[in-house]
């Protein structure tokens, strides 16, 4: 009888538990002090009403009670505080090691690139029992991206990349919802999230007409553009050599040091000139409006599989496919 | 007939000249205080028309009684005018355009030319708002959220945007003449700790209107200047920020809501106590925290970006501040409520009000706990339930609060009693009509309905109805008082010039009071709420 009324939301996923207790914890305290202060209003208002010749007694206040209903509210508040930063702290924060998911939003679709190659439009397939970060960027407008099965959102902005993750404890299809105002078919933007059970995720993944990795495809954009004349895999690069940078801090010509994120390379390849490396020119072209959000999806993935290198070697890429370059 | 004929004698600001000029080129704060009355009224009933098509649209999943672009239009001009054209000037430019030079003893504002100006610098943005709504409209959500607003938006972005920043010249100049006004020109006597809360009130409103208003405008030039001009402040594609507006945006509309509710915070300490028959409880901590609230109220914009993209940091100290600000919230309910304790209370229309408002206030502040609560901000905000809370605090708290301020200075405003049974009955279908509405919302909201949806899933459907069904009851709530002002003004009781036996000094005057206030310039030789001296009007003036 609840499928047309339902009052709790489905809890699909490792963090949903935590946001549902302290939910619980504010309703019980809100409908306690709510009753609290119903309560005195009424009986004030009852066993204080006018009558005749009884006159008000005039009360000027009182600072140990004004001090005491301060005081234990503050007390209460920086509990609650502390309680909503402690699972805002786990929501922000990805596990290692966790799969990625690629997603583009644009008015009025949400696109999804998987590691291993397979594309969605406005559906995610996702396994129980795994955290997935999504990477996420948008090609016109402010979106975010919303699963109330899981107690997640996050906006997703044009120009740079925001993150989420999840951990997926129950298969079922849920709602993906826009849940920042995007223009006229805001409300159309609206897919699901399919949670599946191991074995069934993998035949999903090995129907799927996925042509090799996300990687992969970055790779073959890497060589179309041209990047490796300079963006050499050894020292003799007019560009840095990419292997390995990923995650690391990098000294730049101002001085400043940056990691090498999601973020600084997707910055790097639209306006290179933002934040050069320490020890080269400023010479790279600009690739402001010449890449799509999704090849620059895959370059980062490429970029982000080459490496981390061996220890101690400089050159010679271990996990980086081949390098296919030309040699010139 | 008698009493016909005694008021016809009495020269007040009312009868004093009759015609269009007069009124159109007053600098009788009291006469401003009614052209603003019926301007935002006229934008109430807009903004609440709107609304109401709002939720018939919600009443069925599908899309089906307007356009997703006309809904657009709906929720962005609802919340547009209910916003800049009824909620910011409704207290501040109505009650206490009307009340400030009262309650001190002045003869009128400190410039009451610039109250003049500010009138209609508040039409010039009416009229190019409601130009705006007639020709098209405006799509972008009240909040104007870049880059949607600056570049993707087909609609008329720059007309809006020019309205309210006219508008906000408006608050500005109002903001300026109350502070000068409360600084400069209080009777002998008047001192600052003899001030009516409701001055208190109105004092660290006007402070943030006068500090707040001009980021708005500014930010609203940007948008402009970005959408006409495209400068790249706020396009990535041209190395600008859209976060940056949000930034700007809510450093100005957080403070806004203050704007919004100190106010009714200060209309409901002047009605408890009356109807109480009793001093206010804990009178500096009741005005403190007005001035605490003002201030705290800059530091916490950024808990409207907690999912926005910026970074873990200082989403933590935002929401920290946030639990701050609630403090002397909280403090100002416990002292209402004390404020009853051993009174003499009679349930007069301005008390159901404010009792309603301390009841609503209250669920829409500890639903703001929820909020500021960052792990389930994060699953709550941009849902129905941001739209349930804020509408506690805003209709539930603010216009309430309006509400009983209105029928509680009526008598002194149109020297006419409003018929008490009709207003009680009106003050109960706005608190029912006003529950049934909103409080399913919030259910909405942690189901996870995301806000500005013009079709939704099936299974939100039935709580939907629910809101629908309650904004209708709250529509005749709101038509009801509408109908008998306007019948009482003609037909109601003369008022005596103290009809509830209250403190505060505007009651020692005549009501309506004549152009200058006070025959003679009053001195004030008694503290605020000296209920103790002042005897209860017998209850035949409560009755009918």
């Amino acid at each position: 009888m609840f499928d047309n009324f339902p009052l709790w939301p489905v809890r699909a996923s490792s963090g949903a538990g935590n946001v549902d207790a302290l939910y619980i914890f504010l309703v019980i305290l809100s409908a306690f002090m709510s009753v609290a202060i119903f309560t005195m209003i009424l009986v004030f208002a009852l066993r204080y009403r006018r009558r005749a010749g009884i006159n008000a007694e005039q009360i000027e206040g009182s600072t140990p009670l004004e001090l005491t209903w301060s005081i234990i509210p503050l007390g209460i508040f920086i509990v609650i505080f502390i309680w909503g930063a402690v699972i805002y702290f786990m929501e922000r924060t990805p596990p290692r090691g966790a799969t990625e998911v690629y997603v583009v939003a644009k008015q009025w679709m949400w696109k999804l690139q998987h590691e291993e190659g397979q594309r969605e439009i406005n559906e995610l397939h996702v396994p129980v029992g795994r955290d997935v970060k999504l990477i996420m960027t948008s090609q016109d407008v402010i979106h975010s991206f919303y699963v109330p099965a899981f107690r997640i959102k996050q906006d997703v902005l044009p120009g740079r990349y925001t993150t989420a993750w999840f951990h997926a404890t129950k298969s079922g299809t849920y709602h993906l919802f826009c849940a920042e105002y995007c223009g006229t078919m805001h409300s159309g933007m609206i897919g699901q999230v399919v949670v599946m059970e191991p074995a069934d995720y993998q035949a999903w993944l090995a129907g799927g007409g996925a042509s090799g990795s996300l990687a992969a495809s970055g790779s073959s954009i890497f060589q179309q553009l041209g990047c490796p004349t300079c963006h050499r895999f050894d020292t003799q690069g007019r560009g840095p050599n990419l292997v390995g940078i990923f995650g690391k801090p990098v000294q730049l010509e101002d001085g400043r040091t940056v990691v090498a994120d999601e973020n600084y390379i997707r910055e790097s390849i639209l306006s290179p000139s933002a934040k050069v490396v320490s020890g080269f020119k400023p010479i790279m072209p600009v690739f402001q409006g010449l890449v799509t959000e999704e090849q620059l999806t895959a370059l980062v993935a490429y970029i982000k599989s080459l490496g981390p290198p061996p220890a101690g070697a400089a050159t010679a890429p271990s996990l980086a496919p081949k390098p296919q370059y030309p040699k010139e | 007939m008698a009493t016909a004929a005694i008021t016809a004698e009495r020269e007040h600001y009312l009868n004093k000249e009759y015609g269009i000029r007069s009124w159109l080129l007053t600098t009788d704060h009291k006469r401003i205080a009614l052209l603003y009355l019926a301007s935002i009224t006229f934008f109430f009933f807009i903004g609440g028309f709107f609304a109401l098509l709002i939720r018939l649209e919600l009443l069925t999943p599908a899309g089906d009684l307007v356009q997703a672009d006309t809904y657009n239009k709906l929720f962005t001009m609802h919340g547009q005018i209910m916003v800049f054209f009824f909620l910011i000037p409704s207290i501040p430019a109505v009650l206490g355009n009307f009340l400030v030079p009262l309650m001190i003893g002045a003869k009128d504002l400190a410039f009451p030319r610039i109250n003049l100006l500010s009138w209609y610098l508040y039409i010039i943005a009416g009229v190019l708002m409601f130009h705006c709504i007639v020709t098209g409209g405006v799509d972008t959500g009240w909040t104007f959220y870049t880059p949607f607003s600056t570049a993707f938006s087909n609609t008329h972005v720059i007309e809006a945007g020019l309205s309210i920043f006219v508008a906000g010249f408006s608050s500005i100049l109002t903001g300026l003449n109350f502070v000068v006004t409360i600084h400069r020109m209080r009777a002998p006597g008047m001192t600052w700790s003899r001030l009516p809360l409701f001055l208190w009130a109105m004092y660290a409103t006007s402070i943030i209107q006068l500090l707040g208003t001009p980021v708005l405008a500014v930010t609203l030039v940007l948008v402009v200047c970005e959408r006409a001009f495209h400068l790249g402040i706020f396009d990535p594609t041209r190395g600008g920020d859209p976060l940056l507006f949000q930034h700007l945006f809510w450093f100005y509309s957080h403070p806004a809501v203050y704007i919004m509710i100190l106010p009714s915070m200060g209309v409901v300490a002047e009605i408890v106590p009356c109807f109480s028959r009793k001093r206010i409880f804990g009178y500096k901590f009741v005005a403190m925290s007005s001035i605490a609230i003002a201030v705290f109220g800059f530091l916490v914009w950024a808990h409207h970006m907690f999912v926005a993209g910026i970074s873990l940091y200082s989403a933590m100290i935002f929401s920290a501040l946030s639990y701050l600000v609630a403090v002397p919230s909280a403090v100002k309910v416990f002292n209402w409520t004390a404020t009853m304790y051993k009174g003499s209370i009679s349930f007069t229309t301005p008390m159901l009000y404010a009792f309603g408002f301390v009841g609503l206030f209250t669920m829409g502040g500890l639903t703001g706990l929820f909020l500021a609560a960052l792990g389930i901000n994060v699953h709550v905000t941009d849902t129905y339930f941001v739209i349930a809370h804020f509408h506690y605090i805003m209709v539930g708290g603010a216009v309430m609060g309006y509400m009983a301020g209105i029928h509680f200075w009526w008598p002194k405003i149109s020297g006419r009693m409003y018929p008490e049974a009709w207003g009680r009955l009106a003050a109960l279908i706005v608190f029912l009509g006003f529950n049934l509405t909103f409080f399913p919302q919030f259910i909405l909201g942690y189901l996870g309905m995301p806000r500005r949806y013009w079709q939704y899933p099936p299974e939100f459907q039935v709580l939907n109805v629910l809101s629908t069904a309650g904004s209708t009851i709250l529509a005749v709530g709101y038509v009801l008082p509408m109908v008998y002002f306007l019948w009482s003004m003609r037909y109601g009781k003369i008022a005596d010039d103290n009809p509830w036996g209250a403190a505060g000094l505007e009651w020692k005057t005549a009501s309506p009071p004549p152009t200058f206030n006070f025959d003679e310039t009053p001195e004030v030789t008694w503290e605020a709420y000296n209920y103790e001296e002042i005897p209860a009007p017998a209850e035949v003036a409560l009755e009918r």
